[in-house]
C-alpha cells in the first residue's frame, strides 16, 4: 500500500539521505523525519502559508508537496534563517516590532518575506501587503508584520549602501 | 523565533497517533458499527467506540461549565452513544502507528446511519412545528431568560417615537492558526495521567477530566505548551481529550491527536447566528426611553457553556448609553450544528451592533448627525460608578466603574476627520465614488472573576519565577506579567522567568478568557511580588542590622535605598551594605540557628489569588471610513480609528498588538467570515477557500488612541484589553457601508455584509426606486 523511495536532499546546508514513503508530504518529512518542527501546518490545503519553506530558493507550501519532490534539491526552513545563533535581519525586526503574537504563522511568513525582500528590496507598503496575502495571521492584524518587513528593507538597503 | 514548542512538536517515546471517525450527518441514529476491517489494517492498534470507553465515560456526559436556572442542559457523551447531533460529532477513534495509517483506517470503520430530520436555522428551530435537534426534546428552546430593567411598559406608552429593527448577525469561528491537539500519556504503574493540550487554561480542563475519570488531584497533570491562538474556543473541554486519554490507558502508550483544518471547521466551537427583533422608544429630543425585544440564539447541539454567550450579548446592548428601561427575552435554541461558545468578543460585538444600528436609525429618523444622537445619550463621567441594572453572568448587576465615554468618541472622531467628512463625501460622489463613515461605541466587562493566581518565588540561586494558571496564546502575558514582577524586584524583564500552563506549577487556575489575564493574574503577580519583596527586605534588615524601610531592591540585591543624612558612611561602604536575593533565599529557606521572622513562612515566595469584586469596564469607540464599489459590491476600508480606554496601560506595545488583531477579526466578521450550512445543517464552508479570513490587503493601517482612566477595582488600575479591538468595530463598518450607499436608499440590518449581498441590496433598492 505504501511505497518507499530513497531521497537525497540538502536541508539548511546539511545533506540527508533518507527512505521516505512516497505519499509523505514534504512538511511531514521535515517535521517528523528530520525533527525540524519550526515548519507549521495550519490548513494542509495550501491556503494559510504556515508551512512555507524554500525549495531551491523558491517559497513553496510544504503541505502541498511530497517529500520525494525535494529529491536532489535544497530546502531552507525557518531553522536555517538564523546564522550562528544570530537572528536574521527580518527575524530581528519581527522581534523588535512585535510582529508575532502566538508565533504559529511566523515561520511561514518569514520564509515568504525573505524571498520577497530578495526579489523586491525596496517595496511599498501595498506591495508588502500583496505579497503577504498568501499567509494568514489571525493574531496580529498584519500591521506590525508589514512594519517589520518595511523596516528590514530599509536596514538591508542601508547595509548595502554602507558596503559600497 | 519560529521555534515555539506547540503540542504537535512534542514527540514522546512509543507514541501512537489517533484520528476520529465523525458523523457525516447532522442528525442520525447509529444502527451499527463494525470496526473489524479497520482493526485488520496493519499498523492499527485500536478502534474505540462508545461501548469501548471506560465505565465512567459511558455513565457520564461531558461536564457543563456554567449552569443556569433557566437552562435545560444537554451535554454529549465523549463518543456518540446512539444519536449523532451534528456533522463532526466524534463517533469512534482509530489509533495507529502514525496519522497516515490512522486516516487510512477511518473509512474502514463501517457505520450504518439512519438519517433524521435536522434543525439548521435557530429561528425555524424555535417554532413548535420544527423537528427536534435531539429526538427526546420537547422543545428546541433550551433556555428562555428575561433581562429587565425599569418600567418598559411606561417607557413605550409615554413617547411618540418608536422604531423597530430586525437584525441578523452571524459570527463564524475562531480559526486560530494552530488547530486543537492533545497528547495523553498514561502511567499504569503510577495510575497517573499526563495530558498535553493546546488550551486556554489547563486547570479547567483538569477539573473536568478529574470528574469524568474519578481521578484524584495528584493523578492528573495537564500541561499547555505554546498555543497557536485560542480566541475563546480553546477554553472548552472537548470530547476528544478524555477519548485520547482512554486510548492511552487502553494501549499503555502515549497517544497524540492533532486536529486537521477540516475537523476544525466542523468540530471546534463557533459563535454563529443571532436574530434580534428590537423596538426602541425615543423622546422628542432623541433620547432613549426604552428598548425591548427578543434575541433568538443558535446554541448548536449541546450546552457546554450554558447561556453565557447570548447572555453577554444581552448585557452588552446598553453600552455607554443611558437606558432607563430595557427588556429582552433571550431564547437559546438547540440546532444540529457544532456548539456555539464564545469567540473573541464573546457575544459583545453583536450587542454593540444592535445598539449602534438603532442609534443610526434614530439619527436618520430625526435627521440628526449620528455622533450627536450618541452624545445626547451618553452616560456622563460624573455619573460613575453607573449601575446599568442588567444582571451580568457573574450574577452581579452591571456597574460601570469608570470611563469617559463622550471624550472617547470625540477622540476617535477628531482623528478620523469627522467634522469635514460630509464635504469629502460630497466631493467623492461628484467623482462617482461612494464613501461612508460609521461609529461604534462599546463598553466591555473585563477581568471576570473568580480569580487567577500567581506564585512568585526567588530560588536559592537568585532566580525569580512567576507561575500562573493563565495560559498565553499570543497575548504576551509572559512579558506583561514579567514586567509587573520586575517593577517590584528592580530588575529587567529578562530576569523574571514566567511559567504558565502547567497544573503541576500552581494548583489552582481558571485560564485565559474574557480579557481577564492582565487584570486577575497581573494583580496576583503584583500582590505576591510585593509580599516577596517585603519578606526579602525584612530578612535583609535583620542580617544587616538596618531598618527595612531604608532598603530597596535593585538588580538582584536588597540594599540601602539612600544613605541617611550625615550617616558618616562612605558611599563605597554603603554599597557593601547589601544582600543578594540568592543569599536571602537561602536564609529564608531556613538556616540552622537563624530564627524565622515572627511567624514568617519559610521560603522567599508567596502565592496570591487576586479576587476581583466585580468586572471592570473598559470602553472604546471605533470609527470607520469605507469606500464601496457599486458595480462589484467590494468594500475597501479607507480609515479605521480606535480610541479606547483599558485603564492603566502596562505595556502599550502589547495592548496595541492585541487591539490590531482584534480589529482585523472584526473586519472579518463585518465583511467576510461566514459559516454556511444547508437546510439539513450540512456545513458547506469547510476550508479557507470557502470561508474567508481577512488577509493583509484587507486590513487597513489601524490608528489607535489610548485614553487611561484607571480602574478603582484592582491594585494596578488596569482593565482587560484582549477583545477591545473586536467589540466596537463590526458596527461602524456596517454603518459606513450603509452610509456610503445612502444615495441608493440601501438599509443594512445584518452582518457580515458580503459583496454579493451588497449587489443584491443595491439591486433591490434600484428596483424600489424605479417601481
Ligand atoms: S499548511 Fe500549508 S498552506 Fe496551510
Ligand atoms: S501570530 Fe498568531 S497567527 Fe500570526
Amino acid at each position: 500500500m505504501t511505497d518507499t523511495r530513497s531521497i537525497v536532499v540538502v536541508v539548511n546546508g546539511k545533506r540527508y539521505e533518507r527512505a521516505v514513503d512516497t505519499r509523505q508530504t514534504l512538511a511531514d518529512f521535515l517535521r517528523l523525519d528530520l525533527g525540524l518542527t519550526g515548519t507549521h501546518l495550519g490548513c494542509e490545503h495550501g491556503v494559510c502559508g504556515a508551512c512555507t519553506v524554500r525549495l531551491d530558493g523558491a517559497a513553496v507550501r510544504s503541505c502541498l508537496m511530497l517529500a520525494v519532490q525535494a529529491h536532489e534539491k535544497t530546502v531552507q526552513t525557518v531553522e536555517g534563517l538564523a546564522g550562528n545563533d544570530e537572528l536574521s535581519p527580518l527575524q530581528q525586526a519581527f522581534h523588535d516590532k512585535h510582529a508575532l503574537q502566538c508565533g504559529f504563522c511566523t515561520s511561514g511568513i518569514l520564509m515568504t518575506m525573505t524571498e520577497f525582500l530578495e526579489e523586491n528590496p525596496s517595496p511599498t507598503e501595498a506591495e508588502v501587503r500583496a505579497a503577504l496575502s498568501g499567509n494568514i495571521c489571525r493574531c496580529t492584524g498584519y500591521q506590525n508584520i508589514v512594519e517589520a518587513v518595511l523596516a528590514t528593507a530599509v536596514a538591508l538597503r542601508d547595509k548595502r549602501n554602507a558596503a559600497l | 523565533m519560529g521555534r515555539g514548542r506547540f503540542v504537535d512538536d512534542i514527540v514522546l517515546p512509543g507514541m501512537y497517533a489517533a484520528a476520529f471517525v465523525r458523523s457525516p450527518l447532522a442528525h442520525a441514529r447509529i444502527k451499527s458499527i463494525d470496526a473489524s476491517a479497520a482493526l485488520a489494517r496493519p499498523g492499527v492498534h485500536a478502534v474505540l467506540t462508545y461501548q469501548d470507553l471506560p465505565a465512567t465515560l459511558r455513565e457520564r456526559r461531558m461536564p457543563l461549565f456554567v449552569p443556569h436556572p433557566t437552562l435545560t442542559p444537554r451535554m454529549q457523551y465523549a463518543l456518540v452513544k446512539e444519536e449523532a447531533c451534528y456533522v463532526g460529532e466524534a463517533v469512534a477513534v482509530v489509533v495507529a502507528d502514525d496519522r497516515y495509517i490512522a486516516e487510512d483506517a477511518l473509512p474502514l470503520v463501517e457505520i450504518e446511519y439512519e438519517s433524521l430530520p435536522a434543525v439548521s436555522d435557530c429561528k425555524l428551530g424555535a417554532s413548535p412545528a420544527s423537528p427536534r435537534a435531539h429526538l427526546d426534546l420537547e422543545s428546541n428552546v433550551v433556555s428562555r431568560m428575561i433581562s429587565s430593567v425599569g418600567d418598559i411598559v411606561a417607557a413605550f406608552r409615554d413617547v411618540k417615537h418608536v422604531f423597530r429593527e430586525e437584525i441578523f448577525q452571524h459570527r463564524g469561528g475562531a480559526f486560530f492558526m494552530e488547530c486543537r491537539g492533545a497528547i495523553a500519556s498514561y502511567d499504569a504503574a503510577e495510575g497517573s495521567l499526563l495530558l498535553y493540550v493546546s488550551s486556554q487554561g489547563p486547570h479547567r480542563i483538569k477539573r473536568g477530566l478529574l470528574d469524568l475519570y474519578d481521578l484524584s488531584d495528584t493523578q492528573l497533570r495537564v500541561v499547555t505548551p505554546d498555543v497557536g491562538g485560542g480566541f475563546g474556543p480553546k477554553g472548552s473541554l472537548y470530547a476528544e481529550y478524555p477519548v485520547v486519554a482512554a486510548c492511552s490507558m487502553k494501549l499503555g502508550r502515549p497517544v497524540k491527536w492533532i486536529e486537521d483544518r477540516r475537523e476544525n471547521f466542523v468540530a471546534t466551537h463557533q459563535e454563529r447566528d443571532q436574530y434580534w427583533d428590537m423596538e426602541i422608544a425615543v423622546d422628542d429630543e432623541a433620547r432613549i426611553r426604552g428598548l425591548r425585544g427578543t434575541l433568538t440564539h443558535d446554541n448548536g447541539a449541546y450546552t457546554p457553556w450554558g447561556i453565557v454567550l447570548p447572555w453577554i450579548s444581552v448585557a452588552t446592548v446598553p453600552g455607554p448609553y443611558v437606558l432607563p428601561a430595557y427588556h429582552v427575552e433571550l431564547r437559546s435554541v438547540l440546532t444540529n450544528k457544532v456548539m456555539a461558545t464564545p469567540v473573541r468578543g464573546a457575544g459583545r460585538p453583536e450587542g454593540v451592533v444592535v445598539m449602534e444600528r438603532l442609534m443610526d436609525r434614530i439619527a436618520r429618523e430625526f435627521n440628526l448627525d449620528a455622533a450627536e444622537v450618541r452624545r445626547r445619550n451618553f452616560i456622563q463621567p460624573s455619573q460613575m460608578p453607573y449601575n446599568v441594572g442588567v444582571i451580568f453572568r457573574d450574577g452581579r448587576p452591571v456597574v460601570y466603574d469608570s470611563g469617559d465615554y463622550p471624550a472617547c468618541q470625540d477622540a476617535a472622531l477628531k482623528a478620523i476627520g469627522y467634522a469635514d467628512f460630509r464635504q469629502r463625501q460630497a466631493e467623492a460622489r461628484r467623482q462617482s465614488r461612494y464613501i461612508g463613515i460609521g461609529i461604534g461605541n462599546a463598553v466591555e466587562g473585563t477581568g471576570l472573576g473568580p480569580y487567577e493566581g500567581a506564585a512568585v518565588k526567588v530560588a536559592t540561586n537568585g532566580r525569580i519565577t512567576v507561575s500562573t494558571g493563565a495560559t498565553p496564546q499570543g497575548q504576551s502575558h509572559k512579558t506583561t506579567l514579567a514586567q509587573i514582577a520586575a517593577d517590584q524586584f528592580g530588575v529587567s524583564i529578562d530576569a523574571i522567568q514566567v511559567e504558565t500552563g502547567d497544573t503541576a506549577k500552581i494548583s489552582q487556575g481558571i485560564g485565559t478568557f474574557a480579557a481577564r489575564t492582565a487584570v486577575n493574574a497581573g494583580s496576583s503577580v503584583h500582590v505576591a511580588s510585593v509580599k516577596v519583596a517585603e519578606k526579602a527586605k525584612a530578612i535583609a534588615a535583620k542580617l544587616l542590622d538596618v531598618r527595612a524601610e531604608d532598603l530597596e531592591l535593585r538588580d538582584g540585591y536588597v540594599q540601602l535605598a539612600a544613605l541617611p543624612e550625615g550617616a558618616g558612611v562612605a558611599s563605597d561602604n554603603a554599597r557593601q551594605i547589601r544582600k543578594s536575593l540568592a543569599e536571602l533565599a537561602v536564609v529564608a529557606a531556613g538556616m540552622p540557628g537563624f530564627a524565622m521572622q515572627d511567624g514568617a513562612e519559610p521560603g522567599l515566595e508567596s502565592i496570591a489569588y487576586f479576587t476581583a469584586t466585580q468586572s471592570t469596564y473598559a470602553n472604546g469607540t471605533a470609527a470607520a471610513e469605507v469606500e464601496v464599489d457599486i458595480e462589484t459590491g467590494r468594500v475597501t476600508i479607507l480609515r479605521l480609528v480606535l480610541a479606547h480606554d483599558c485603564g492603566r496601560l502596562i505595556n502599550p506595545m502589547v495592548v496595541d498588538g492585541q487591539v490590531m488583531g482584534g480589529v482585523a477579526h472584526a473586519i472579518g466578521n463585518a465583511l467576510y467570515e461566514r459559516m454556511i450550512y444547508d437546510d439539513q445543517a450540512q456545513p458547506l464552508s469547510t476550508n479557507f477557500g470557502e470561508y474567508l479570513l481577512p488577509l493583509a490587503p484587507d486590513v487597513p493601517r489601524i490608528e489607535i488612541i489610548h485614553l487611561e482612566t484607571p480602574s478603582p477595582l484592582n491594585p494596578l488600575g488596569i482593565k482587560g484589553a484582549g477583545e477591545s479591538g473586536t467589540i466596537p468595530t463590526i458596527a461602524p463598518i456596517i454603518a459606513a457601508v450603509e452610509d456610503a450607499l445612502s444615495p441608493f436608499g440601501v438599509k443594512i440590518s445584518e452582518a457580515p455584509i458580503t459583496p454579493q449581498r451588497i449587489v443584491e441590496l443595491l439591486g433591490d433598492a434600484a428596483l424600489g426606486r424605479t417601481r
